[in-house]
């Protein structure tokens, strides 16, 4: 039980930092994909905005679903909000606590990816080139508006051979690149402006109801846990009974028709009492083929 | 039994994470292979097609039905299928239960190479080249040709040194053209997976948490008692093997008493044990015999009863009469002493 003690009291005092270490797996995970994913605009009118658009939000949205699903306390938490009251009464403050946890851990994958997104540039080019003014840009200010929407869609791509070594292509890049990194900082700058202000005030509201909001939500979680671990127990125990009443029936069973008493004196061996009566080829086959056909009721009493 | 306890503790509270660990190196395995597979687009007008959805859609196959293979549960489940009822009752929530958590862990492999295919491009690329649309990304002014000319063309957009529809259709735009349609498949593939994998998980509280507690319970149950049904087994079998060859080398003794009369010497009392040990072999001819005989003629896999000190002999002490004959004098040696 010793064992038991300690394996349960590293999980209780570490289920928030397993949790945290999860979440800042997944922000990991998402900056490497972004590095590993190969963007590629279409330099299309039409598809340039979905494209862009697309890789900006659609990731985010996984990421998060994600990180919902790796969190473990999200199913406790879902469990408790729909267990029927019972003998034990709901705590609403427990569940919106646990929920409020829960969502803060898993968005921080999606912002990660968003802000990457925007400090790189490369999807905010892609997705507004065709929405830039045409005018401000000498390359472009000659052009008729059909042949525009075309050239401006291109200027994502650098090595298409109208874009090449175009000077109004790099000016334009640069304009939406730097507005794109003014976004990726400012959101950055605020998120983190509000997690500090949220942290800081947070104590000077209802901490008591805080305290106790996290206590339970914490012993929900070990409770489960703890709960799992002895089934589990209790699943072997009641495998090891029912095994030996199945040996012990089919012992009884070649007693009565052998008449073959097995010896049990105090000059039997140690390993006779292993053996269970079992001492024969015949009887041995009997036994595995009684545990295929017929396999004992469920019933150790 | 106390290690084998503590064994087993370890390997149910850890099997669900155990196969979470197999699940994750087949799908870190199947990123792997896609990166070390040579992709060689054909770039011939119907091979294309073939090629394409042939590598996208059969390594995700022979996937799935690997994690099903190297899933240690299957043969449980089998057995739990087709197992006679005898005096314990089925459960068909059970077996739903242990075939649903299977095939969602053997899920992840395929679904991995298909989004990897999908975000990489080079079998949409490859599979589609030839339905590229022309008119709205092309050279529409360009000469007319016949519609084979135009597939053969077009087939060889993938083969970017081979390409000579520069004319046509720019290898650049039509590439990028595909290659876009290709990731937002692959990112609405992986996005519908993902929501899938969400729901399951998280409507399952909200509908059937007794059942599932039940039939989950009941699982575990089934497989612990196979492994602990295995060990017993073990046990119960190394028993018989020791009883068993202990004996053989007791009746070997007692023939070589029987034929040779040649009593072994009762060792001192304090040779002890070592001398018990010997079993009465004593000797190079003697050893060589009792290897020999074991070689020979083994020993039936029927144990007697040890002896009575007394040799007060009791009804139903007989041998069962349907063993085959061993060829063992002393047998015979033995039951006259009753």
């Amino acid at each position: 039980m010793d064992r038991f003690r300690m394996i349960f009291q590293y999980f209780q005092s570490n289920s928030e930092s397993v949790m945290n270490g999860i979440c800042g797996l997944l922000a990991l995970a998402s900056v490497k994909m972004y590095s590993t994913f190969d963007f590629s605009c279409p330099c299309l009118p039409r598809y340039n905005m979905a494209y862009g658009l697309g890789i900006m939000f659609v990731p985010p949205i996984i990421l998060f679903l994600c990180g919902l699903i790796l969190n473990r306390q999200s199913l406790v938490m879902l469990e408790e909000w729909r267990r029927p009251p019972g003998c034990r009464k709901k705590d609403l403050a427990v569940i919106r606590y646990m929920c409020s946890s829960i969502m803060q851990r898993a968005m921080v994958a999606p912002v990660v990816w968003i802000v990457v997104t925007l400090l790189d540039g490369k999807c905010l080019i892609c997705a507004f080139s065709g929405s830039v003014d045409p005018k401000k840009f000498v390359g472009f200010a000659n052009v008729s508006t059909e042949q525009v929407q075309q050239l401006l869609a291109k200027v994502p791509c650098k090595d298409d051979e109208l874009m090449r070594n175009s000077t109004s292509r790099k000016a334009v890049s640069r304009y939406l690149r730097c507005w794109s990194q003014a976004l990726g900082w400012s959101i950055l700058l605020i998120l983190i402006i509000a997690a500090f202000l949220a942290r800081w005030l947070r104590p000077c509201f209802n901490q008591a109801t805080l305290l106790q909001a996290r206590h339970w939500s914490n012993y929900i979680d070990i409770e489960q846990k703890i709960f799992e671990e002895t089934c589990c127990e209790h699943s072997r125990l009641f495998a090891h009974k029912c095994i030996l009443h199945f040996f012990e029936s089919m012992r009884q069973e070649i007693k009565l028709h052998s008449f073959s008493l097995p010896r049990e004196g105090e000059g039997a061996e140690g390993e006779e009492d292993l053996l269970q009566g079992i001492t024969d080829q015949d009887q041995v086959n009997k036994l595995l083929k009684t545990w295929y056909y017929e396999k004992p009721p469920l019933d150790v009493s | 039994m106390d290690k084998f306890r503590m064994i087993f503790q370890f390997f149910q509270s850890n099997q669900e994470s155990f196969m979470n660990g197999i699940c994750g190196i087949m799908a870190l395995a199947s990123t792997q292979m896609y990166s070390a597979f040579d992709f060689n687009c054909p770039c011939l007008p119907h091979y294309n097609l073939a090629y394409g959805l042939g590598i996208l859609l059969v390594p995700p196959f022979i996937l799935f039905l690997l994690g099903f293979v190297l899933n240690n549960n299957i043969s449980m489940l089998a057995e739990e299928w087709r197992r006679p009822r005898g005096r314990r009752g089925k459960d068909a929530a059970v077996l739903r239960y242990m075939f649903c958590s299977m095939a969602q862990r053997a899920m992840i492999a395929p679904a991995v190479w298909l989004s990897v295919t999908l975000l990489d491009g080079k079998c949409i690329t490859c599979a589609f080249c030839t339905s590229v649309p022309v008119g709205s990304l092309g050279n529409a002014s360009h000469p007319r040709l016949s519609q084979g000319e135009i597939q053969r063309l077009l087939a060889r957009i993938p083969c970017k040194d081979i390409y000579t529809g520069q004319q046509l259709i720019a290898n650049e735009v039509a590439v990028r053209y595909l290659r876009c349609i290709s990731q937002a498949l692959g990112w609405c593939f992986v996005l519908l997976m993902t929501t899938l994998a969400f729901l399951v998980r998280s409507l399952r509280p909200c509908f059937s948490q007794a059942a599932f507690l039940k039939s989950r319970y009941w699982s575990h149950y089934i497989d612990i008692e196979r492994k602990l049904f295995d060990e017993t087994c073990a046990e119960h079998a190394r028993s018989f093997a020791k009883v068993c060859i202990q004996q053989f080398f007791e009746s070997m003794s007692k023939d070589l008493v029987a034929t040779h009369c040649h009593l072994p010497r009762k060792a001192p009392a304090d040779a002890g044990e070592a001398a018990e040990k010997l079993l009465g072999i004593t000797d190079q001819g003697t050893m060589n015999m009792a290897l020999k005989s074991w070689h020979r003629c083994k020993p039936p896999l029927h144990l007697h009863p040890p002896a009575l000190p007394t040799g007060n002999g009791w009804a139903g002490e007989g041998q069962p009469p349907s063993h085959p004959s061993a060829p063992r004098r002393e047998t015979a040696a033995y039951y006259s002493w009753v």
